[in-house]
C-alpha cells in the first residue's frame, strides 16, 4: 500500500447496480470511505444496504458499476478476492461453523499448512489483547453466547488483516451494553487506520458511533452527511422520503380483565436443560404485553407451549382459568388463542410458501365443517378481503406466497391469525425485516387488536418499539423472568441490564417473576401428556 | 497485502444468476426440450455400441404398439408401475423418501399370496376381495415401519426403506426354498402356480389391474386435491414446523401416509402375482419401485402425468425387449434410457429459476433495455 | 481355530467393498452432498474395471479405469447437484438405477461378442489379484494369513481410509471439507472455494467408490462376469457412514463386522444354528437396518452429521 493510496479513499463504489430477477436492489449507487473514519450506512430494510455491502465481500457480483479499493479499480469475483483486497465483512447472521473451535473457524481460508493448535491460539491471543477482546480460542462456536460468536467474527477479519471492515446489522443481536463495548473496539480498530462501514437503521447508534452518514433509500445513494451536522429527525426524512412522526400510539384501555394467567412454569428442551425457567406472569384483556430479552432467552419455547406445541414439566396456562396444558394444539387454537411466529427466514411457520393465500387462509381452519372434503370458496373469499383490506400486493389469491415481498408476506400472516378474532394473540418478531412503513402497519393493527379488548403479547427485537408499543414489558433471561415492569416508567439501560440478568426486584403488583419464592406450591397439573408432545422433534433432520 | 491481485484478475467465463421464476408455459418448453436432449444423447450412446438410434427408436414403439398382443403386453408393463408410481407420489408429496415400493410391493404380493397358496377353495368374489386387503394390508405394514421409527426416533427413512427392500426379498426367497415350496417341481425351489380361482379375471383381454389403476389414478388426484387429508399431507411436506403450528398431529399424518403409500404399492404386488404371473416370484417387483420413484418425479407429482409418463415408460420397456431380439441389445436399455432422460429433466430445473451469466454478457444487456 | 482364522480372513475380504463405498461417501457427504447414487457408481466402476481388466489382462489398469469411471459418474452427480443444484436424492437414484442399467447393459453387451458365452478374467491378472503375494510374508502361521494373505485391494482399501483419516482430521484441505460441509456460507465468506471444493471430493469420492466396485466384479464370483454384481453393497456402505459416524476409521471397523455378516452363513454349521439360508442372505440388511435405528436413538455425543447435508449452496440465496 503506497503513500499515494493512503490519499484515496479506501473504498469508491461507482454507479453500482444490482437487480434480483426483476427487482432493482440496489440503483447506481455511489459510495466513498476514507481509512481511519467510521461511516454508517443507514437505510430501512429493504432498501439495498446489505446488498451493496455483499459486493463489496464478493458474495454477489454488481451487473454494473465501479468498484475502487485504495484507488485502484478491482473486480470482486469472490469473498476470496475480497479477502485479499484487506475488506473483512461480518455479516448480521453470523457466518461461523457452529461444530468447530473458534480459532478452528478463525483460520479457515487462510492459506498455509495446518499450523499446531497451540500456535495458533497464541497468535488469536495477541491479536485479541491488542484490540481489546476477549475470547477462548479452544472454546466451540456452538457453545458460546451472541457477543461471543461476534468477537470471533471479528477476529477472523483481523487475523486475515483487513483494514477495512465493513458490520452489517452488528448491533441487532446485542444488549445496550454489549453494544457499548463493541463500539469502544470499533473505535479503537479506527484509531489504528481502519475504514469501517457499519450498517444500521437505528438512529441513536448512527449518531453516537459514525462520522459520515450515508442514506439509502429503495435502493438508491440519497445523501451523505457528516453525523456531526445532523439529528435523528434528519436522518429519519432522508431515510423514508417524508416527514414521519415516529410516535407509536399507545390507546389506553380500561378494562384489564386477566385472560391468560402463566404459573409456575418450566419447560424442559429435548437436551434436558432448562429453557423456561419457572415464570409466572399474566396477559390482561386490552394491553399490549411486550418480551423482550437476547435471542433463545426461551421466547420460542414460551410461545410454543402456550399454543400446546411444547411440553411443560412444572406448572400452568390458566386461559380463562382453564388449563391449556395438556390439551392439543387445534383445541387451543379452537378457544381463541392464536400464535404467530415469524422465524429468521420469515416464511418457515405458519405460512406454507409453495402454496397460494387461499389454501394458507385454511391452514389453522382446514378441519372445521364434516366430510373429508376441503371448502375452499370461504377461504378464497378471506385471502381476497385481506388483500383489499391491507393492501396486500399479489398477482391473485392463488399465487405462492413464496413470491410476495417480506412485508406482504407477513400481512398474510398476520392478516389471517387476527380474522380468526383470537382473544389471545400472541406474536413473535412480526416486523421482522420489515420497512418502516410496513412496520407502523403492523403497530397499528396490534394496537387495533388491543382496542377490540384482545390480550395481546408482542415479542420484539427493538427495544425502542418495545418501548413505545407495549403496556407493560417483561424481560426474558436464560428462561427466567428478570422483571416485568411499566414501559412507562421504564429506560432503555434498564431493560438492557435485565436482558444481561440483572434481575430487578420489587413490582410486587405487577406479579413477578417471584424468584425468590420457594417452589413448593407448585401446581403439578401436567406430569405426562407425552402423547401431544411434538416439541422434541427438533433434532437435525437425519440426512436430509 | 491488500493491494495485491487487484487488477489482473479475471472474471469467470460462466457466473449463476438468479432469475423470476419462468411462466408455466416456458416450464413445459423448457422440459420438452429436456427430453429432446436425453433422447438425443441417449441416441449417441445407442450408436456407441454400434446401432442406428433411429431404428432403435422406431422399434421400442412399434415393438410396443405394433399389434394387439404387443399393446396389452405394454398395459400389462403398465399396470404395477402406474399403481406403485402413485403410491409413492403420497409419500413424495409429504417430502418422506419412501425409497422402499420395491419391498412394500414384495411383501404385499407375498401377503395375498397366502391366501391365494392356501384359501384357493374360496369363493372367488370373496378370495379377490381378500386378497386385495392382504395386498394392501401387508404393503401398508411395511410401509409402516419406517414411518414409525421416523416420527419416533427420525430414522433415516430413505436407507430403512431400501434396507427393507432387501428384507422382503429375501423373506420371498425363504418362503420359496421352504415351506411354500411346490412339491410338484420335483426339488427345484419355485413356488407353485396359483388356482385359477385365485387369479385375477381378464377384462378386454387384460387382467382388470387397469381398470384399477385408472379409478386409482382419479381417486389419488381427488384425495391430494381436494380432501383434508391430501391437504395435510401437502403442509408436513412443506414444513413440519407450519404443520405443528396449525394445530396439526404430524406423527398421525406421517404414519397415515405412510400405510396409505405402502398400501398402493402392496396392493400394485397383489395384482402383479394373481393377475399377470399367476405365482409369486423374488422378481415379483422387478425393479418397479425404483422406477416410480423416477415416474413420479417426472410427473412432478401429478396423477394424470404420472398416468402419461407410466404409459411411456412403458412402452420403453415393451419396446426394448422387442430391441432384445432383433438387435441383441439387453432389456437393462430400459434403465440407462430412463436414467438419461431424468438427468437431463432434472438438470433443466435449474434453468426455471436460474440462469447462466457469460463474461462481458452482463453489460450488454443492460444496454439492450 | 483353523475355523476362526479362515472366517476373519473371509470376513475381511468380504467388507473390503464395503470399505471403499464407505468411505468414499464419507468424504462426498463432507462436502455436504449425499450422494445416493453409491450402488450405481460401483456397478459403473465394477463393469469399466472388469472389461478393461478382461481386454488388457493388467490389474493395475483395471483399478485405474475403474477410479476414473467411479469419478466421472460422480461428476454427474456433482454437475447436477452442485452446479444446477437439482434434489440430491433423486439425482442419486437416478444414478444408481442409471449405473446398474448401464453396467448390466455393457455387461451383456460384451458377453454376446464373447466365443465362450462368458467372460472369464485371465490368468496373468487372477494371479495379481490372489492374496499372500507380498514378500511370502503369507506363509507365517497365523499372523501371515491373518494379516498378509490378501488381494492387494484390501491394503489400498485401508491405505485409503487411513489417508481419508489423515486428510480429513490433520490438513487444512481437510478443514476446508469439513467447514463446507457444515456451513457453506460461512466456509464461502471465508474465501474457501466452496464448488471447487465440492466438486473435487465428490469425483474423488466416486473414484473410491469405484474401486470398491470393481472388487465385486472381479473377485467376488472368482472372476466370472455375472450381471447385479454389485447387489446392494452400495447402499450398505451408505448406512455404514452413519455406523461410522463420519470418520474413516469407524468405516475400516464397520466394514470388516458387516464383512462377517455376509460370510457368517458358511462358517456356522447347520446344526449348531438351524437358520434357513436366507435368513444369513438377510443379515447384513437386517443389521443395517438395526444400526440406523440404534444410531438415530443415539442422543450423546458429538454426532459427525455434517450440518448443511443435503441442502445446496446458491451463494446469492437471500
Amino acid at each position: 500500500m503506497g503513500e499515494q493510496a493512503k490519499e484515496q479513499y479506501a473504498i469508491e463504489c461507482r454507479k453500482i447496480t444490482k437487480t434480483f430477477g426483476k427487482v432493482v436492489a440496489n440503483d447506481e449507487i455511489d459510495l466513498k470511505v476514507r481509512y481511519g473514519e467510521i461511516l454508517a450506512l443507514l437505510g430501512e430494510n429493504g432498501s439495498g444496504k446489505t446488498t451493496l455491502m455483499n459486493m463489496l465481500s464478493g458474495i454477489y457480483h454488481p451487473d454494473s458499476g465501479q468498484i475502487f479499493i485504495g484507488g485502484k479499480e478491482v473486480k470482486i469475483n469472490s469473498p476470496a478476492d475480497s479477502m485479499k483486497l484487506g475488506i473483512g465483512m461480518i455479516h448480521q447472521h453470523f457466518k461461523l461453523v457452529e461444530a468447530f473451535q473458534a480459532m478452528d473457524n478463525i483460520i479457515l481460508g487462510t492459506a498455509g499448512k495446518k499450523e499446531k493448535s497451540r500456535v495458533t491460539s497464541e497468535k488469536i491471543k495477541t491479536i485479541s489483547e491488542n484490540y481489546g477482546l476477549e475470547i477462548e480460542p479452544e472454546k466451540y462456536v456452538c457453545d458460546m453466547s451472541v457477543s461471543e460468536k461476534q468477537t470471533v467474527e471479528i477476529l477472523k477479519v483481523l487475523y486475515k488483516g483487513a483494514e477495512i471492515l465493513i458490520l452489517d446489522e452488528p448491533t441487532a443481536v446485542l444488549t445496550p451494553q454489549e453494544t457499548e463495548k463493541l463500539f469502544r473496539i470499533l473505535k479503537k480498530m479506527k484509531e489504528k487506520g481502519c475504514a469501517i462501514i457499519i450498517i444500521t437503521h437505528k438512529l441513536q447508534e448512527v449518531l453516537s458511533i459514525s462520522d459520515r452518514v450515508t442514506i439509502l433509500r429503495k435502493g438508491k445513494s440519497i445523501d451523505t452527511v457528516l453525523t456531526a451536522e445532523c439529528d435523528a429527525k434528519k436522518l429519519t426524512e432522508l431515510m423514508v422520503g417524508r416527514p414521519v412522526s415516529l410516535e407509536i400510539e399507545r390507546p389506553r384501555m380500561e378494562k384489564h380483565e386477566t385472560v391468560l394467567k402463566v404459573v409456575d412454569l418450566t419447560v424442559e428442551k429435548p437436551d434436558g436443560s432448562k429453557a423456561i425457567d419457572d415464570i409466572s406472569f399474566e396477559i390482561r384483556k386490552g394491553e399490549i404485553l411486550g418480551v423482550a430479552g437476547v435471542a433463545g432467552s426461551g421466547q420460542k419455547e414460551l410461545c410454543e407451549t402456550i399454543a400446546g406445541l411444547m411440553n411443560a414439566t412444572h406448572g400452568a396456562i390458566l386461559f380463562h382459568k382453564e388449563n391449556l396444558l395438556g390439551k392439543t394444539p387445534s383445541e387451543i387454537i379452537e378457544k381463541g388463542v392464536s400464535m404467530s411466529f415469524v422465524p429468521e427466514d420469515r416464511l418457515g411457520m405458519g405460512l406454507v410458501a409453495s402454496m397460494g393465500m387461499t389454501d394458507n387462509m385454511l391452514l389453522k381452519s382446514y378441519h372445521r365443517g364434516k366430510g373429508p372434503f376441503i371448502k375452499r370458496k370461504p377461504a378464497r373469499e378471506l385471502a381476497q378481503k385481506l388483500i383489499n383490506k391491507l393492501d396486500i400486493v399479489t398477482p391473485g389469491t392463488e399465487t405462492p406466497v413464496r413470491l410476495l415481498s417480506g412485508g406482504n408476506v407477513q400481512k398474510v400472516l398476520l392478516g389471517r391469525e387476527i380474522e380468526s378474532a383470537p382473544t389471545v394473540l400472541i406474536t413473535a418478531y412480526p416486523v421482522r425485516g420489515l420497512d418502516i412503513n410496513s412496520s407502523y402497519t403492523v403497530y397499528d393493527l396490534l394496537n387495533e387488536q388491543k382496542q377490540k379488548n384482545v390480550a395481546v403479547m408482542y415479542i420484539g427485537e427493538d427495544l425502542d418499539v418495545l418501548l413505545e408499543l407495549s403496556d407493560r414489558i417483561m424481560v426474558l433471561c436464560h428462561g427466567r423472568i428478570t422483571g416485568i415492569v411499566k414501559a412507562e416508567e421504564t429506560t432503555k439501560e434498564e431493560i438492557g441490564m435485565m436482558m444481561t440478568g440483572e434481575s430487578r426486584p420489587g413490582e410486587s403488583q405487577l406479579k413477578t417473576g417471584s424468584l425468590d419464592e420457594s417452589p413448593g406450591s407448585e401446581v403439578h397439573l401436567n406430569e405426562n401428556h407425552g402423547e401431544e408432545d411434538s416439541g422434541h422433534q427438533k433434532e437435525k433432520e437425519a440426512a436430509l | 497485502m491488500s493491494s495485491g491481485g487487484g487488477n489482473n484478475q479475471k472474471e469467470p467465463v460462466i457466473r449463476v444468476v438468479k432469475r423470476s421464476e419462468r411462466p408455466a408455459k416456458e416450464i413445459i418448453i423448457l422440459r420438452l426440450f429436456a427430453v429432446a436432449l436425453s433422447l438425443l444423447a441417449g441416441g449417441i450412446f445407442i450408436a456407441c455400441v454400434g446401432q442406428n438410434p433411429f431404428t432403435v427408436y422406431k422399434t421400442i414403439v412399434s415393438g410396443a404398439c405394433r399389434s394387439v398382443m404387443a399393446f396389452q403386453g405394454t398395459v400389462k408393463i403398465m399396470i404395477p408401475l402406474l399403481i406403485t408410481s402413485l403410491g409413492v407420489t403420497l409419500a413424495f408429496k409429504m417430502k418422506f423418501w419412501n425409497i422402499g415400493a420395491e419391498g412394500q410391493l414384495i411383501f404385499g404380493a407375498t401377503c395375498a399370496t397366502f391366501f391365494a397358496l392356501f384359501c384357493s377353495e374360496w369363493n372367488h368374489v370373496v378370495l379377490v376381495i381378500v386378497m386385495f386387503l392382504a395386498g394392501i394390508i401387508g404393503g401398508g405394514l411395511w410401509g409402516l415401519i419406517p414411518a414409525f421409527f421416523k416420527v419416533k426416533y427420525n430414522t433415516n427413512e430413505t436407507l430403512f426403506t431400501l434396507m427393507l427392500n432387501y428384507i422382503a426379498l429375501h423373506i420371498v426367497s425363504y418362503l420359496r426354498d421352504g415351506p411354500w415350496t411346490d412339491p410338484a417341481a420335483q426339488g427345484f425351489p419355485k413356488i407353485a402356480r396359483f388356482d385359477k380361482n385365485a387369479a385375477l379375471d381378464k377384462l378386454f383381454g387384460i387382467q382388470f389391474g387397469w381398470l384399477i389403476a385408472l379409478i386409482l389414478t382419479v381417486i389419488i388426484f381427488i384425495y391430494m386435491k381436494y380432501t383434508k387429508q391430501g391437504y395435510e399431507i401437502g403442509v408436513v411436506g412443506e414444513s413440519q414446523d407450519t404443520a405443528r403450528y396449525a394445530g396439526m398431529h404430524v406423527k398421525k399424518i406421517v404414519l397415515r401416509t405412510m400405510f396409505l403409500s405402502g398400501g398402493i404399492c402392496g396392493m400394485a404386488g397383489m395384482i402383479q402375482a394373481t393377475g399377470s404371473d399367476i405365482t409369486l416370484t423374488a422378481s415379483v417387483a422387478g425393479g418397479v419401485g425404483f422406477t416410480a420413484i423416477i415416474v413420479a418425479w417426472l410427473a412432478q407429482l401429478n396423477p394424470f402425468s404420472i398416468f402419461v409418463v407410466s404409459f411411456l415408460f412403458s412402452v420403453l420397456e415393451k419396446g426394448s425387449s422387442v430391441v432384445q431380439s432383433e438387435f441383441g441389445l439387453s432389456t437393462d436399455c430400459a434403465d440407462v434410457l430412463q436414467g438419461i432422460i431424468l438427468f437431463f429433466i432434472l438438470g433443466c430445473e435449474f434453468f426455471v429459476r436460474y440462469r447462466f451469466q457469460f463474461a462481458g454478457a452482463a453489460h450488454k444487456e443492460k444496454r439492450e433495455e | 481355530m483353523d475355523m476362526l482364522i479362515k472366517f476373519l480372513v473371509a470376513a475381511v475380504g468380504a467388507g473390503t467393498p464395503l470399505l471403499f463405498g464407505t468411505v468414499g461417501e464419507i468424504l462426498t457427504e463432507k462436502t455436504g452432498h449425499l450422494n445416493l447414487g453409491v450402488e450405481g457408481m460401483m456397478s459403473i466402476g465394477a463393469c469399466v474395471g472388469f472389461m478393461v481388466g478382461y481386454y488388457t489382462d493388467n490389474f493395475f489398469l483395471a483399478l485405474l479405469f475403474s477410479a476414473i469411471a467411479g469419478a466421472l459418474s460422480a461428476l454427474v452427480y456433482a454437475i447436477l447437484t452442485v452446479t444446477f443444484m437439482a434434489n440430491q436424492n433423486v439425482t442419486g437414484l437416478t444414478l444408481t438405477i442409471f449405473g446398474i442399467g448401464f453396467a448390466n447393459f455393457i455387461g451383456i453387451f460384451f458377453l454376446n461378442k464373447s466365443p465362450e458365452g462368458t467372460l472369464k478374467l485371465p490368468e496373468k491378472i487372477t494371479a495379481a489379484m490372489r492374496g499372500g503375494a507380498i514378500l511370502g510374508l503369507g506363509d507365517i502361521p497365523v499372523i501371515g494369513e491373518l494379516l498378509f494373505s490378501y488381494s492387494p485391494f484390501v491394503y489400498i482399501g485401508i491405505a485409503i481410509a487411513l489417508f481419508a483419516a489423515w486428510y480429513l482430521n490433520r490438513t487444512k484441505a481437510g478443514l476446508n471439507l469439513k467447514a463446507t460441509g457444515e456451513n457453506p456460507g460461512a466456509a464461502d465468506a471465508a474465501g474457501i472455494k466452496v464448488t471447487g471444493v465440492k466438486y473435487a471430493n465428490i469425483i474423488l469420492g466416486g473414484a473410491i467408490c469405484g474401486i470398491g466396485g470393481v472388487y465385486c466384479s472381479m473377485i467376488i464370483n472368482g472372476g466370472v462376469w455375472i450381471s447385479n454384481n454389485v447387489g446392494g453393497l452400495g447402499w450398505i456402505a451408505v448406512a455404514l457412514v452413519i455406523f461410522a459416524n463420519w470418520q474413516p476409521a469407524g468405516a475400516i471397523l464397520g466394514s470388516f463386522v458387516f464383512g462377517a455378516l455376509r460370510v457368517l452363513k458358511y462358517y456356522i454349521p447347520q446344526s449348531v444354528l438351524p437358520f434357513p439360508t436366507a435368513f444369513y442372505d438377510m443379515l447384513p440388511f437386517l443389521m443395517t437396518a438395526l444400526v440406523l435405528v440404534i444410531s438415530s436413538m443415539r442422543k450423546s455425543g458429538r454426532i459427525n452429521l455434517p450440518a448443511a447435508l443435503g441442502q445446496n449452496y446458491f451463494r446469492e440465496e437471500r
